[in-house]
């Protein structure tokens, strides 16, 4: 019988916080300004220059601490990490190693029985390097120190997944917790929210741990997924094979779903870690935890609860709606404009859902406003369209986030109310089917349907389905 | 007491720094760092027990700033002194992460 392998995986997750000004300079965070023009002498590293601590950071880190159950480090440093890189302009990152701002927390994943707890070794708050861009026409590459300086917190967690499903239930819990407290809005392809993998893989009942690779450059769910499992395989087919797992960094590829071993890994050591000397100590009182604790916002668990009562919304559609923040703010404001929560949550629930998927969308990625999809409700509940051109109606929105009410003037597509003009209609099918009319009459209520459907095409599909069954009915007593 | 460094430390702390040094150039920099580690043994010689470590000299913590954009466009300035600009970046021999 082959052999069975149990998959060790813990997971380094870097999250850019929602600051304005970089971690330790007043230079803006925005993302995608021209090349350095949100650079100072401070996060490009010139002689002299001084950092100063962006007290905002701290307030985002010990917040995320605190959701993750962490022990908040009462005094906490910032140390020195050496390294030379073209996107490293001091040649030092500014991180924390000795006294990090938290240590031992954990996160819940699953629920019943397979609920699981994941254990966060440790959290950080550090600076984020700047970009290299390869350029294809000279062959060189070009730096942009735009994201030098910008804050980010480390959240190291325990080796305590085993599996790819679990691994996402882990970063998806995270993420909603960091969108709910505002820390950060995590979205993975602008890379404010970024995954390393250390994965290793050992015999199932196996005591020790195997040698472990790290995977870099994963940028979506299914990336992680995919490599997830590909790591896994390579590992496996390794000790199958009689050889040993080498302990290094390795870039996926997610187009060739492949990964390849990058230069080997620096060792803690090779870092040359001392205290910054620049920055003074940060010391984080029981009265500042109270604060934070007290300013934190209504999480997800507490608006789950409240959409089911307030808006008597199913578990699992208020699961959906809540797990990204983003999806839960369309969902409170169009339902505030409409005042109809259940057909806005039919809206996110079905077709929203339904184009998320079609697109490799994450929830995040939505771009129509929430008013325009309140006027697409509205629009729908008072007639004014019918229910296949709402849906087409909505697939306009969610690409474009045009404003409905215009466009359906504009494309003609509101119902035809006029009665005479339906009529007219009525006859002519009805005179060009005759044998769908005897089949009716003689009790094929399928002919009906027929008949149905001939109108509707007729009516290039502006008239309201309910309304023509009805009206042939009754032209067919 | 002294230090000794042997050739294998010489040739990590060159690949670290990314320098390719002369033969030469390694032996000054072995003597250099020699000096250096017996000069910080004096430091050892200091009695410590009992005295908690310090990362800084003054009697200070938390010092902040507000979260307030302030610094405008500093790219003129920052690109100054680029030895080699392209599309209002740093130029540099071809990297990959």
């Amino acid at each position: 019988m082959a052999k069975q392998y149990e998959t060790i995986i813990g997971l380094e997750v870097h999250v850019e916080l929602a600051t304005k000004t970089k971690i330790f300079c007043s230079c803006s965070t925005r993302f995608g300004g021209a090349p350095n023009t949100h650079t100072c002498p401070v996060c490009t590293g010139m002689p002299g220059s001084l950092p100063v601590l962006n007290k905002q950071v701290v307030e985002y880190a010990a917040a995320i601490a605190l959701a993750a159950h962490c022990e908040i480090t009462r005094e906490c440093k910032f140390d020195r990490k050496n390294y030379f890189y073209p996107d490293n302009p001091q040649n030092y990152q500014i991180s924390q190693l000795y006294l990090p701002i938290a240590r031992n927390g954990y996160v819940e994943i699953g629920a019943g029985d397979t609920k699981k707890k994941i254990r966060i070794h440790e959290m950080h708050m550090e600076e984020d390097a700047g970009k290299l861009i390869h350029d294809e026409w000279d062959d060189t590459s070009l730096v942009d120190y735009n994201r030098s300086g910008v804050p980010l917190v480390e959240i190291v967690s325990e080796p305590d997944m085993r599996s790819a499903d679990e691994v996402i239930a882990y970063l998806t819990k995270l993420k909603t917790m960091i969108q709910y407290l505002g820390a950060s809005d995590c979205k993975l392809q602008e890379g404010s929210m970024r995954a390393d993998v250390n994965l290793s893989v050992r015999e199932a009942g196996a005591k020790e741990l195997g040698t472990r690779t790290e995977m870099k450059n994963l940028n979506s769910f299914k990336a992680i997924a995919r490599a997830i499992e590909g790591e896994r395989a390579r590992q496996i087919e390794l000790l199958e094979a009689g050889r040993k797992v080498v302990q290094e960094t390795r870039r996926w590829d997610d187009n060739k779903e492949a990964s390849y071993a990058m230069r080997s890994k620096e060792d803690a050591k090779d870092y040359r870690y001392f205290p910054e000397p620049d920055l003074v100590p940060v010391v984080i009182s029981g009265e500042w935890i109270d604060r934070i604790r007290k300013n934190q916002p209504e999480m997800r668990d507490e608006k789950l609860e409240r959409y089911k009562k307030e808006f008597d919304i199913p578990q699992y559609d208020a699961e959906i709606i809540t797990e990204s923040k983003h999806m839960a703010d369309i969902f409170e404001k169009a339902a505030a404009l409409c005042g109809k929560p259940k057909k806005v949550s039919n809206w996110l629930m079905v077709e929203t859902l339904r184009l998320l998927k079609e697109h490799e969308m994450e929830p995040e990625e939505i771009s129509f406003s929430p008013e325009h999809l309140a006027e697409l409700v509205t629009l729908t509940e008072e007639g004014a369209i019918n229910s296949t051109v709402a849906k087409k109606v909505f697939e306009k929105i969610f690409a474009e986030d045009i404003e409905p009410a215009a466009y359906v003037e504009e494309q003609g597509l509101l119902n035809v109310n006029d009665e005479g003009e339906l009529l007219k209609v009525l006859q002519k099918v009805i005179a060009e089917n005759p044998q769908a009319v005897v089949d009716y009459k003689g009790g094929k209520e399928k002919a009906l349907g027929a008949l149905i459907g001939q109108t509707m095409k007729a009516m290039k599909g502006k008239a309201d389905p309910g309304m023509v069954s009805k009206k042939l009915r009754e032209y067919l007593q | 007491m002294a230090n000794k460094i042997s050739d294998e430390t010489i040739e990590e702390v060159g690949i670290l720094a990314k320098l390719e040094l002369t033969e030469q150039e390694k032996k000054d920099a072995k003597a250099d760092m020699e000096k250096m580690l017996d000069y910080i043994d004096t430091l050892n010689e200091l009695d410590t027990e009992g005295i908690e470590p310090m990362s800084h000299v003054f009697p200070l913590n938390n010092v902040f700033r507000e979260d307030i954009v302030t610094n405008g466009d500093g790219s003129l300035d920052t690109l100054a002194n680029a030895p080699l600009k392209k599309d209002n970046s740093f130029k540099v021999p071809k990297t990959i992460g």
